[in-house]
């Protein structure tokens, strides 16, 4: 096995047969990043639209199209793919691990995904329009859609073969792939919530396949799945999505508090506070959120039983996650602390995912969730928890790692503005919106009364700062990967306080396959 | 951590049959949409799609058992296979559980909620004041027309009964490849697909039966949805499982596998077995409650 260190194939193709972690692991950040801007340029049109009252761009139909793709994309195309390209790249270094463990498969989940994508895109200029029913499908309302239809349930379903592909693969790597002495409770926390996050996946993809596999025969082959007149139910469909949905949002955020909990000891020079407990709590988190689903639906006439038993378990999440973010704070607590880029990002996840979920809690509470229920409210909570939440703790992940990859330091002034750039427009656009939701403005209208004019102005500016923002992210990461002159060159361990296999074994840039001799883990 | 020390296995093959099955996967859900939408582009990319699938398959599980018989796997590699086919199965379990779920949804709670109990009676008070809830049904508006349920007790149990003998005959196919008894293991490889087939065989003219005599179609409300929906995913994976072991059938007749190394088998095997338990799940809630 002397070729075991052989190093990536020449041209374009590479890309294409590749079956390296680390160029797969590149392949999904970078899909990750356009899909970002693509739905974010999406979510722009939805905020000049909204920047005052009355019809300005665009018709209802493609104002409601772009509400329903830009969260399509947003959470099937750039969070979820960048969290899969963090777990290519890191998980193999932080186990001690040469590779990920079906190479081949993971090539193939990741190469389903363009094809996904450009299949999702293409309903765009189909007769009918983009999927406009929001981003959940409730039939019957989905069932209006034109020729986009079979379309987007297509590609969902590929979108979920990737994504179970991408799971087993992290199972297996995890289980099976870990350097001698590399226990699960020594596994990197990051390691750890990815684990959970894969099972997650593998239990819910395959119940969202059945409920838009429903919804397909419903519309074309006459059944009667969510149609009360044949004996269905409506609320049926409700049901089984959110069997899926809420799950959904942990995967979405589970790696995220992996992320941070990689970073925030990193920069306080501490070690994590409470790691068993952390790891107890992600398990919890996982538990709980199969047993939450209807809170999502508490205003479609469930059973009193239903909606007390929805209340009070979702109610119970709370507990776990105020274990993680009193273990985040107790980390830094006395720590020697310096505000790099990446830790900036990390707090500003730890304050901000913290108060998306304050107003979680609010809306746990069923009846007063009658009112909030569709409003702006629940759009300003799930864009706290999913923006400075998942998304900056990705960009963290960026900075704190890009080091190791590229072999090169970002540049630090610049990082530091985006940061501040990123962090105070994100609360000049989402903040607004927790008081004109209490307010009653419903979500997903292209117009809306004059009394909401001033604050929904102050968040389209906001909007545009914070996307125009991200630009200067691109800039800095082009930059760093293929522009870095030879004095920014970064040292092997990169931060001070950086502990783990992928700092202390490994050079600044890792070789191609990281671990060809498994390291012996104390 | 003792199966970490075997060394870690690189593809040092150029690898194009994952974007082959990437192309194979479009064309044929896109040719299928195409086709739903009715356009004329819809068949013929269904046909390319299926076909580069089916070469993908082919292409791919070549290298893969080359490499097997190269002696290029390691213990590590076995486990790896292993994990995958565990939580691969576990997936398409979580697939019927969307189906179960409707199936329990309906009966338990929406169906009982349209005949004017519960929580949601006033849809009952409103709309459907005539409607009482008697399973099978199709549901207040009757959609479909008259029609007359599935019962258990004719082909479904002897369906069951060939569904449980062809998991008695992998059994004894699996324990004749683990003693090296060739002869065994093709006699007990051939039953099990055979019954396979005239379950499958049985399945058809169950569903010629519903049509023609029951009229009991996919548009007969809740119970045709739910009936066809779960006994035709289920065909579906026991053709696609009889399938794999005619597949490895043909192996073991070419002599790929030895009683140490023969993880094809068991994979397949494992496979087998979920449908039987799906099957034994579908005989008591759909057939026999």
């Amino acid at each position: 096995m002397s070729d075991h260190d052989h190093g990536p194939a020449k041209g374009l193709l590479r890309w294409v047969t590749t079956t390296n972690h680390k160029d797969l692991g590149s392949l999904y950040l970078w899909f990750a990043f356009i899909m970002f801007f693509v739905g974010g340029f999406m979510a722009l049109i939805i905020r000049a639209e909204l920047f005052e009252p009355g019809m300005q761009f665009v018709d209802p139909q493609f104002f409601n199209s772009m509400t329903t793709m830009h969260a399509l994309i947003m959470i099937f195309g750039a969070v979820m793919p960048a969290f899969v390209g963090l777990s290519n790249w890191l998980i193999p270094m932080m186990i001690g691990a040469p590779d990920m463990a079906l190479p081949r498969l993971n090539n193939w989940g990741f190469w389903i995904l363009p094809f996904a994508f450009a299949m999702l895109l293409s309903t765009l200029f189909m007769d009918g329009g983009a999927p406009a029913g929001g981003w959940t499908m409730y039939a019957p309302l989905v069932l209006q859609t034109g020729d986009a239809f079979p379309f987007v349930i297509f590609a969902i379903h590929l979108m979920g073969i990737s994504s179970i592909m991408g799971s087993i693969n992290v199972v297996a790597t995890i289980l099976n792939m870990r350097a001698p002495g590399m226990s699960l409770m020594k596994m990197p926390l990051f390691v750890w919530t990815w684990l959970i996050t894969a099972y997650l996946l593998i239990a819910t993809m395959p119940v969202l396949a059945g409920a838009v596999t429903m919804l397909l025969m419903d519309k074309f082959f006459g059944t009667s799945f969510f149609s009360a007149a044949g004996g269905g139910d409506p609320v049926l469909y409700q049901h089984i999505f959110w069997f899926f949905g809420h799950p959904e949002v942990y995967i979405l955020i589970l790696p995220a508090f992996g992320i941070v909990s990689m970073i925030i000891p990193t920069f306080a020079r501490k070690p994590l506070f409470g790691y068993a407990s952390m790891v107890y709590a992600t398990a919890s988190i996982a538990f709980l959120s199969f047993i939450v689903w209807a809170h999502h639906m508490f205003t479609v006439g469930m059973p009193l039983s239903g909606e007390l038993f929805f209340m009070f378990s979702t109610m119970l999440i709370a507990v776990p996650t105020g274990v993680k973010v009193f273990n985040w704070m107790a980390t830094m607590w006395r720590g020697a602390m310096t505000f790099e880029t990446p830790m900036l990002f990390a707090i500003g996840f730890l304050v901000m995912f913290t108060l998306g979920g304050f107003s979680g809690v609010m809306m746990a509470i069923t009846p007063v969730d009658f009112q909030y229920h569709d409003t702006y409210f629940i759009v300003a909570h799930f864009h706290y928890v999913l923006v400075p939440g998942a998304v900056f703790s990705i960009i963290a992940a960026v900075y704190y790692w890009l080091p190791k990859w590229t072999g090169y330091m970002y540049n630090e002034t610049l990082g530091k503005w985006h940061f501040w750039l990123s962090a105070i427009s994100v609360n000049i656009t989402f903040f607004p919106m927790h008081f004109v939701g209490l307010a009653a403005m419903p979500r997903r209208y292209a117009d809306y009364a004059v009394q909401y004019a001033d604050f929904n102005a102050i968040a389209s500016v906001g909007a545009f700062i914070f996307g125009f923002s991200q630009l200067l992210f691109l800039y800095i990461v082009i930059k760093t990967v293929w522009f870095s002159k030879q004095e920014s060159k970064a040292t092997d361990q990169v931060w001070e306080g950086a502990e783990g296999l992928e700092w202390e074994e490994l050079t600044s840039p890792p070789a191609y396959h990281s671990f060809t001799v498994p390291p012996v883990v104390k | 951590m003792a199966h970490s020390k075997d060394a870690y296995f690189v593809p040092h093959s150029t690898d194009y049959w994952p974007i082959v099955g990437s192309v194979g996967l479009v064309g044929m859900v896109g040719g299928f949409a195409a086709f739903l939408n009715g356009m004329p582009i819809g068949e013929i990319s269904m046909i390319f799609g299926l076909v580069v699938f089916l070469i993908m398959f082919w292409g791919w599980f070549r290298v893969v058992i080359k490499e097997s018989h190269a002696g290029l796997y390691s213990k590590q590699v076995d486990f790896t296979f292993r994990w995958g086919m565990g939580w691969f199965i576990f997936s398409e379990v979580m697939f019927f559980c969307a189906f179960f779920g409707a199936l329990f949804y309906a009966r338990s709670l929406s169906l009982p909620w349209l005949s004017g109990e519960g929580s949601g009676s006033i849809t009952h008070e409103n709309l459907w004041q005539t409607f009482e809830y008697v399973w099978p049904t199709n549901g207040p508006a009757g959609l479909g027309g008259d029609f007359e349920g599935m019962g258990p007790w004719g082909l479904p149990l002897i369906n069951t009964l060939l569904l449980l003998s062809s998991g008695i005959t992998l059994t004894w196919a699996h324990h004749a490849i683990v003693k090296g008894h060739r002869t065994q293991v093709i006699i007990g490889l051939f039953l099990t697909v055979l019954l396979g087939a005239i379950f499958m065989g049985f399945q058809v003219e169950e569903y010629i039966h519903a049509y023609k005599e029951l009229n009991l179609t996919l548009e007969t409300g809740i119970y045709g949805s739910t009936f066809f929906m779960l006994t035709g995913f289920h065909g579906f994976h026991v053709t696609m499982g009889a399938i794999m072991l005619a597949v490895i059938l043909v192996r073991v007749c070419m002599g790929h596998f030895t009683p140490e190394n023969h993880f094809a088998f068991e994979a397949c095997a494992w496979y087998w077995h979920f449908v039987d338990v799906v099957w034994l799940g579908l005989f008591v809630f759909v057939y026999i409650m």
